[in-house]
């Protein structure tokens, strides 16, 4: 019996040897979802189902963009409309009674493809802030047509009329059920993308967001890479979207809405990018927060806000990046606080230097500033004084120089006058002599 | 679809269009020369406007309570600069996304717990408002003509600032090429810091001449920044020329569209048919637009040298 055991163990911990840290922890993460139904009764009831599912929901969208955030370096802005996409192609074809696994999951999954295609072809022409700027505009594109989708629910959201049948029977209407199979799942999606990543593909897509130039000249075109993994991850997310459908049985033009693609985008740099359980970490994580926080007060983006800005400014490559740190025993809770401690007074010392400099240089803007418009006043005096001087002036000669010209019209009409005088008497004159 | 109509379609098109790019202007140059993507512009015009209520209790006077908006967002970017901003300009655009959505969330939220969520209003003053005929049974409100005319002026200004004079020049240069302007000897930190304190002030301003014509509301500046991007976007980022036509070119597509989608498309299409794609079409138009411009010109139509 012990043998047998011993050789259960030797041969878990040899697969756990020939298995990366990543797929270690993602494993781990899994091992502690699973382990959620059974002890829900304990732990405060379906409650805790319904958080899980969530979490889980998201974290799968938050892999596929993680797809394109980590290994594809685009930015996508715009990655909640395939949520939506997916929920309202399930949505949808379950409201004209056709909610079954083998329609509404193909559709859901078609429309987000198809969608991926067809703006991917423009987005993913261009780079950097134009993409996200793009991806931005095709999210709010779906979002618009989604709210004026009048038969469907329009801005009030389409309610479905029950899961989506799996062969005919009502499997996904069990709790434990739908939370396995989002789970089952979500882990599918981990270990395709987490495949994809490693894969050829993944490293041709790794190298084009290290240097565009250098793959180009060893022979890759970055168009069809990127454009398969846009689709691929836009795919993926429209899953996600047929299962938070189910999870909710409605949907609504809220799940597309830009903050939503905004919290995704903060799900992934909070779990870590560049690792695949990263952003399952961080759905979690972001979940629970939203949770805690709102339980706290309504103002919980209040906190949430300031804290984001936070994990920014201080905590760089996210929770994996922390976990990494920690791992690789660069950081002990001790050196953590160590080092909080000393930047947070470099960060006061040095605000109290910086508002001496600026109160500095408003002053010496000020003076400047008053040099400057006394020069210019100064500058503009003499031009004034130039100015009107010279036109009293001209106006002066003017009067001066017309009085001689006055006097030789007057004296040129009296000779005219005097000549037509003349010639007048003597034109009487001889008349006389006549 | 009359004539009259129409006029005063184009009209409030261009007004919207105006306001835009004092939005507009403010984010491509903070994009332009720092190269850094600013979320939270949007809530500086939300603040602009918030602020101008304010002001407007204190003092009575629309025209003072613009004259204190505008330091006082002036002074809020600034402070937001050096809180937050500046330690993001070395970042990847993604963490400045990430920081700046906090930043959003944040100031959403506060504007909620300082003002509550009821939307506030101001009265247009009395000097502006009433309406002037322009053609035969066609009124226009003074005020929005006054925003038109208020609008060009700092358009104008701008203008001037940027071609002709010294900062100008530094601006326009760090647009091109930041690291070569701050080698050459500039304080690259002030320079920054003086076109982020305009661009909020920018945008305070545009705030604050909104609010007695839309009613003032958390969340209101959130539409107004995709629009603002959508207008950088097309117009090529750092590029006030561009922002300048992008944003009337939207205005102007946005307000006709909305009015006049539903009709056109009866020509071709049934009236229930046309009732529905109508005002999908319309919400799209901007964003089809710029889906055009990016995929004929993915630098936008005024690309500026450092970013083409």
């Amino acid at each position: 019996m012990p043998l047998a055991v011993r050789t259960v163990i030797d041969a878990a911990a040899h697969g756990l040897r020939a298995l990366t840290f990543d797929q270690r922890m993602a494993g781990g993460l899994f091992l502690l979802l699973a382990l959620l139904p059974p002890l829900s009764p304990v732990l405060g009831g379906g409650y805790l189902l319904l958080i899980g599912e969530r979490a889980m929901v998201l974290g799968l969208a938050a892999i596929s963009l993680e797809l394109l955030i980590g290994a594809g370096g685009m930015v996508s802005f715009g990655h909640a409309a395939f949520l939506g996409i997916g929920a309202y192609g399930a949505g949808i074809a379950a409201s004209h009674g056709l909610g079954t696994l083998s329609v509404a999951l193909p559709a859901a999954l078609a429309a987000s493809a198809l969608f991926a295609l067809a703006t991917g072809a423009i987005a993913v022409r261009t780079r950097g802030v134009y993409f996200i700027m793009i991806t931005l505009a095709f999210g709010q594109m779906a979002f618009f047509v989604a709210t004026s989708l009048a038969p469907y629910g329009g801005d009030d959201g389409l309610s479905w009329p029950g899961r989506t049948l799996v062969f005919g029977t009502r499997l996904l209407e069990g709790r434990t059920t739908f939370f396995y199979v989002t789970l089952l799942l979500t882990v599918a999606a981990y270990v395709l993308v987490s495949r994809l990543i490693g894969s050829r593909f993944g490293r041709v897509l790794r190298g084009l967001t290290d240097s565009e130039t250098r793959m180009q000249a060893i022979g890759f075109a970055p168009y069809p890479f990127r454009l398969t993994a846009y689709v691929i991850a836009g795919t993926l997310c429209g899953l996600a979207g047929f299962l938070i459908g189910n999870h909710a049985e409605f949907v609504s033009p809220a799940y597309m809405h830009w903050t939503r693609s905004g919290e995704l985008i903060v799900m992934v740099l909070l779990g870590g990018t560049g690792t695949v359980y990263g952003p399952i970490i961080g759905a979690l994580a972001f979940v629970l927060l939203e949770e805690i926080l709102s339980r706290l007060t309504e103002h919980w983006k209040a906190i949430l806000g300031p804290l984001l800005v936070l994990v920014v400014l201080f905590a760089r490559g996210g929770l994996a990046g922390g976990i990494e740190a920690w791992r690789r025993r660069k950081l002990t809770p001790a050196q953590l606080l160590a080092s909080l401690e000393r930047r947070a007074r470099e960060t006061t010392a040095g605000a109290g230097h910086r508002a001496a400099q600026i109160a500095a240089t408003s002053g010496r803007l000020a003076r400047e500033t008053a040099t400057r418009v006394g020069a210019v006043w100064r500058a503009w005096r003499v031009v004034l004084h130039h100015w009107l001087g010279a036109l009293v002036l001209s106006a002066k000669r003017g009067a001066a120089g017309a009085r001689p010209w006055a006097t030789a019209l007057g004296r040129r009409l009296e000779s005219l006058v005097q000549s037509a005088e003349r010639g007048i008497a003597a034109a009487v004159d001889r008349w006389r002599r006549r | 679809m009359s004539a009259t109509l129409f006029v005063v379609q184009v009209l409030n098109g261009l007004q919207l269009g105006i306001l835009l790019f004092l939005v507009a202007a403010g984010l491509t140059l903070v994009f332009g020369v720092m190269d850094f993507i600013n979320l939270a512009h949007g809530v500086q015009y939300m603040l602009g406007a918030y602020l101008a209520v304010t002001f407007y209790w204190l003092t009575g006077s629309v025209f003072a309570s613009v004259a204190l908006t505008l330091p006082a967002s002036l002074l809020l970017g600034l402070a937001l600069e050096v809180v937050v901003f500046r330690h993001l300009y070395e970042r990847h655009h993604l963490e400045q996304v990430l920081a700046t959505f906090g930043v959003i969330l944040f100031l959403n939220q506060g504007v909620k717990i300082v003002w509550g969520a009821a939307p506030l209003n101001m009265p247009a003053p009395d000097l502006l408002s009433g309406s002037i005929p322009l053609m035969e049974g066609l009124r226009y409100p003074v005020y929005r003509f006054a925003i038109m005319a208020a609008g060009l002026a700092v358009a104008a200004l701008l203008y001037v600032c940027v071609t002709s004079t010294r900062v100008g020049m530094l601006v326009r240069a760090g647009a091109t090429n930041a690291p070569m302007v701050s080698a050459l000897g500039v304080d690259i930190k002030q320079l920054f810091m003086l076109v982020f304190g305009c661009g909020a002030m920018l945008a305070g301003f545009a705030g604050a001449m909104v609010v007695p014509i839309l009613s003032v509301e958390p969340g209101m500046g959130d539409q107004i920044l995709i629009l603002a991007f959508v207008v950088i976007v097309i117009g090529g980022i750092g590029s006030i020329r561009g922002a300048f036509i992008a944003a009337l070119l939207v205005g102007v597509i946005d307000t006709l569209g909305r009015s006049f989608a539903t009709d056109a498309l009866r020509l071709f299409l049934g009236p229930s048919t046309a009732r529905i794609i109508g005002p999908a079409l319309a919400s799209m138009a901007i964003y089809l637009l710029m889906a055009v411009v990016l995929a004929v010109r993915p630098a936008g139509l005024f690309p500026t040298r450092g970013h083409a």
